[in-house]
């Protein structure tokens, strides 16, 4: 992969500048020359042609398009798999009037929060430790990364048992320290925030794993430049990591975010959504009814799912896209 | 630019492409299981529970060792609901196996029986099965399928050592029953056993409740599937509700309860660190695996009500064995030659030598072994005097799917019986409307 | 020295976070089914690592190399299939501006979204033919994944200079030499995320093999958990051996790759 002779090394000298440049807000010549390009791309053959959509399109539009919007229709059905009766809006209605569903709301909107907030924050952090030169990097990835491996049925089975208020490790812990551990998962106070530290827990080796591959991105020049100017560690930081590993944020967050607001399997593995209704989000409420085979009814909540998660995350990823355009 | 990427890594890219189609276009086959000889081959969809699994299979060892021409193989399917979505899916896309183990009562009414199963009317064997049994897996006025396993009692099981020690009588009243837990609890055990990991096992109290419900009022049943009894405004039912909370009130749980699952209460019942668990007799199999030695120190018995001259056991019907509509031709005649057999003296041996049966069987001519546990055996009496009744959801296709979430909350203290009996109605509200019921 | 005492903290915090939880696993499945019907830290009174390794592989007729054998197989397949088609999408879609984009990025992200509907999917695989076939899973593990690839591939690609794309266009190669001998190389680094995380998931997916190849003998890993884990028992023991042993391959895949990731540091994608 790496080039030896001189032809293609300037090319790839050039086109760094070039990107530089267009990361930096101060055009050059060069960063005019490739504005220019799209016009004189549209008089040749492009290469970048349409139909390499083609085979995607075609598996994910007959095997997960046309059968979404199947199922869209019966959202407005009575649907029991084996017949269905149209009800028009009535199954939005009953959804609506589910009474865990104003505590799903909220819980669904803390647990997005705080999952993809701290795999932000954690995620960048070990990212950037683990790029660094420290002592067993190796092992420390794998250790990091090994939760995402896991199954989640095996995570959610360890840490019940790990959160036991009485013979779990975590209490006995605390009380060797004097202190007197809630009842992680039994308590409703606790519940939801137990399982999104798992979660957060389980998941923060992919942020990091992202952020590591968008990290070892970013050319080592940029890195050279720093040290030669004496740059410190946070400024090195501050002024190369963080911008140019904008890329790998927006994939962090806009990824952890529809995975938080759409996440239920670890929450139905560790509580079900209790004690009672207590940690239940708008997933595990939908989850339920489809276990109950309201099966109408439970696509009907799927459509304001998705609805709610749409009108969160199409906004935030044009912003972030557009910032991304604008440097 | 060719030298970008070295033309070998293509080819390795490629190769490694190309095996894994090749590979994925031949199926793993039959790793480990055993030639099925000639004739026809049935398969039998069992759920993958331990007990259901070792029944299932003892079933079509028993079966395919009598060389009929017929071979059976047992497939599985995970328990619960996601169980319960894969017949409904596979049942509705025409895909399910040659013969399949499901839930009677409220769950088989779920699956559509007229539309999808075969009827066995014309088999020789009707006339032995029970009739409460007959009426679990009847829809329109056809049968369509044979017990899998005995009846299953829901009572107490409860410690007989602790019973001797404190000199304690087997209670038939609610009133008695609650004497005796404050003694149990004055002798430092916990009376009442509860295991809210396992979320479903706190229903017990409320459905178990379901004989004296019925001694109460016995068209409760009836008016519960019209729309017109309500647990809320009906105070026999009502009370079902309040005894789960006057258990928790008084504070005779065990400390642990909200954070244990139904081995951990097996084991406070067998150690004699809890008195009484309110629990299905499908336990008894869990205990006699987990703690062998000590299943002759555990008893069962009925809820108590209010009447001693009521007491009487709620029954849960065993699950049916069903042929679906799409097995055709030589498989049905297979498959109808191995339901006769489950429905026979010989299936039912077949039956209690493969696991821990749960109570008596609904064949005729089928007796338990005497070497019964000890718990199973206390479960006779009710039979022979007749006092018992199936649970609720076998007499009515509707249950709320949310009452293992409420009784958890009602056992806890986070709710109140009146609100939880009104929660629950509304829950049934939303079920009945799903299945279309006249009258709601 | 700093970086040393730094290096030793990530050891211990590390430790105590991410390897006591699988010390716990690991120690609970050397227990026996007594012992271990409630969990604890305490050091199992007998030793059956041999024991309870046999059990669990031979459970149900030998179904976990079943499952192994499945589940390779469906992971090797339909990962290199997301990969390829993930990466041309992500490719077009960053490097050429069309009014088409938008509803393209809309479309990727519903597949994030939206929750895939089981039984039309079913009814569109019977009429194509595929349901109940390897390749019919393999295709739907394609089209339930590619959003995620395309997402992440479609970031890490905007990272590549066009003048790359230029050069390769000036040196006579069309489209797919471009794509395949060019771009796809630089994104190394991302693709090995790709592979990793979807190895992942694709190997530890049951519910989709469970509805679309369904069958004992069409069993993947996470199914076997099933085997010791049930409503009325739960044997804890086998289930922490069993869940191990489905552990161990794409923990070796990770390592296998991890050393790659660092190989891309030292040699650099875009250094040159």
């Amino acid at each position: 992969m790496v080039p030896r002779t001189a032809g293609p090394r300037v090319r790839v000298e050039e086109a760094l500048a070039i990107m530089t440049t267009t990361t930096r807000p101060h055009p050059t010549e060069a960063g005019k020359h490739t504005g220019a390009e799209p016009r004189r791309r549209t008089t040749v053959k492009s290469p970048y042609p349409y139909w390499f959509y083609l085979p995607a399109a075609l598996v994910y539009g007959t095997l997960f398009l046309v059968p979404t919007f199947a199922s869209f229709y019966f959202s407005l059905t009575r649907w029991t798999l084996f017949d269905h009766e149209f009800i028009g809006l009535d199954n939005f209605r009953q959804f609506f009037d589910e009474p865990a569903l104003v505590k799903g709301f909220t819980n669904t909107i803390v647990y997005a929060v705080v999952t993809s907030g701290l795999k932000v924050v954690l995620g960048l952090l070990l990212a950037v430790l683990l790029t660094s030169r420290i002592p067993a990097r190796g092992y420390l990835r794998s250790v990091v990364f090994f939760p995402v491996l896991v199954s989640t049925i095996g995570v959610g089975i360890t840490f019940t048992v790990l959160m036991n208020p009485e013979h779990g490790l975590i209490n006995q812990s605390l009380g060797v320290l004097g202190v007197d551990g809630p009842g992680w998962l039994t308590d409703p106070k606790w519940a939801l925030l137990s399982v999104a530290l798992v979660d957060v827990w389980k998941g923060v080796g992919l942020a990091t794993l992202i952020y590591i591959a968008g990290i070892v991105s970013i050319p080592q020049e940029y890195f050279e430049a720093a040290s030669v100017d004496g740059a410190s560690a946070f400024g090195r930081f501050r002024h190369i990591v963080l911008p140019l590993a904008r890329p790998a944020t927006v994939t962090v967050i806009i990824l952890s975010l529809i995975g938080g607001l759409r996440s239920f399997d670890l929450i139905w593995a560790m509580t079900r959504g209790g004690p009672g209704f207590t940690s239940d989000v708008i997933a595990s409420v939908i989850y339920k009814q489809y276990q109950a085979g309201f099966y109408g009814l439970s696509t009907a909540g799927n459509v304001v799912l998705f609805l709610v998660v749409t009108a969160v995350i199409v906004p935030l990823f044009w912003f972030l896209n557009r910032k991304e355009v604008e440097q | 630019m060719g030298r970008v990427l070295p033309r070998r890594r293509i080819g390795a890219l490629a190769a490694f492409a190309v095996g894994a189609l090749v590979l994925s276009g031949c199926s793993a086959g039959d790793l480990g299981s055993s030639d099925s000889g000639s004739g026809t081959t049935i398969s039998f969809l069992a759920d993958n529970s331990d007990s259901t699994l070792k029944t299932a299979q003892g079933l079509a060892d028993a079966f395919n060792a009598k060389n009929t021409g017929v071979t059976v193989k047992v497939e599985t399917r995970p328990q619960g609901t996601e169980g319960d979505n894969i017949v409904k899916t596979r049942l509705s896309t025409g895909d399910m196996s040659d013969v399949f183990m499901y839930n009677s009562g409220s769950l088989f009414a779920a699956i559509k029986p007229e539309q999808n199963l075969a009827p066995l009317d014309d088999q020789p064997y009707v006339g032995d099965l029970d009739k409460t049994f007959k009426s679990t897996v009847s829809a329109g006025g056809k049968l369509f399928g044979v017990p899998f396993g005995g009846a299953t009692g829901g009572g107490i099981l409860y410690n007989k050592a602790v019973y001797a020690k404190l000199g304690l009588q087997v209670p038939k009243t609610w009133a008695d029953f609650e004497t005796n837990n404050a003694k149990i609890k004055a002798a430092g055990i916990a009376p009442v056993i509860q295991t809210y990991q396992d979320t479903w096992t706190s229903q017990l109290i409320v459905l178990a409740d379901f004989h004296n419900v019925a001694a109460a009022q016995p068209d409760f049943a009836e008016q519960y599937t019209a729309g017109k009894a309500k647990y809320a405004s009906t105070p026999a039912a009502l009370r079902s509700f309040q005894r789960l909370q006057e258990v928790h009130d008084q504070g005779y749980l065990t400390s642990d309860f909200a954070s244990t699952k139904l081995e951990a209460g097996i084991k406070h019942l067998a150690d004699g660190t809890g008195a009484h668990y309110p629990m299905l007799t499908f336990a008894v199999a869990t205990l006699v695996s987990q703690s062998p030695d000590k299943v002759n120190d555990v008893g069962f018995f009925a809820l108590p009500g209010d009447d001693a001259a009521k007491n009487g056991l709620t029954v849960w019907e065993p699950a049916g064995v069903y042929i679906p509509k799409t097995t055709t031709g030589a498989k049905l005649d297979a498959a109808r030659k191995f339901l006769q057999f489950v429905a026979s003296k010989d299936g039912c041996d077949a039956i209690a030598k493969a696991s821990t049966p749960n109570g008596p069987f609904l064949v005729k001519g089928c007796a338990l072994a005497p070497d019964l546990a000890a718990p199973i055996k206390d479960m006779q009496p009710y039979f022979d005097s007749g006092a018992n009744s199936p649970a609720l959801e076998f007499l009515s296709p509707v249950k709320g799917p949310s009452l293992e979430q409420i009784t958890v909350e009602v056992g806890s203290g986070i709710r109140k019986a009146d609100a939880a009996a009104a929660l629950y109605d509304q829950d049934v509200k939303k079920q009945a409307q799903q299945l279309g019921l006249p009258g709601w | 020295m700093r970086r040393h005492l730094t290096g030793l903290a990530a050891i211990l915090v590390s430790g105590v976070v991410f390897v006591v939880p699988f010390a716990f696993i690991a120690v609970n499945a050397l227990k026996d089914r007594q012992q271990s019907a409630l969990p604890d830290f305490s050091w199992p009174a007998h030793f059956r690592l041999v024991d309870n390794f046999v059990e669990v592989v031979k459970a149900r007729d030998y179904m976990l190399i079943i499952a192994f054998i499945n589940s390779t197989i469906l992971t090797v397949a339909s990962v290199t299939g997301m990969v390829v088609l993930a990466a041309m999408v992500a490719f077009v879609l960053q490097r050429r501006a069309s009014r088409w984009n938008g509803v393209i990025n809309f479309l990727v992200l519903s597949g994030l979204i939206i929750p895939p509907a089981v039984v039309p999917t079913i009814w569109v695989l019977q009429r194509l033919g595929l349901f109940k076939t390897m390749p019919g899973l393999i295709l739907i593990e394609i089209a339930f994944g590619l959003s995620f690839s395309i997402l992440l591939f479609r970031a890490f690609i905007s990272t590549i200079p066009r003048e790359l794309d230029e050069a390769a266009v000036l040196d006579g190669a069309g489209p797919l030499r471009l794509f395949f001998r060019v771009v796809l190389p630089l994104l190394r680094p991302v693709a090995i995320t790709v592979v990793v995380v979807q190895s992942v998931a694709v190997f530890n997916d049951f519910t989709n093999p469970l509805y679309f190849l369904p069958g004992d003998q069409n069993a993947t890993v996470q199914l076997t958990l099933y085997n010791f884990s049930s409503q009325f028992t739960t044997q804890y023991n086998l289930l922490f051996m069993d869940v191990l042993l489905i552990t161990v391959p794409p923990l070796l895949m990770f390592m296998f790759f991890n050393r790659q990731i660092v190989a891309g540091m030292t040699s650099g994608a875009i250094k040159g």
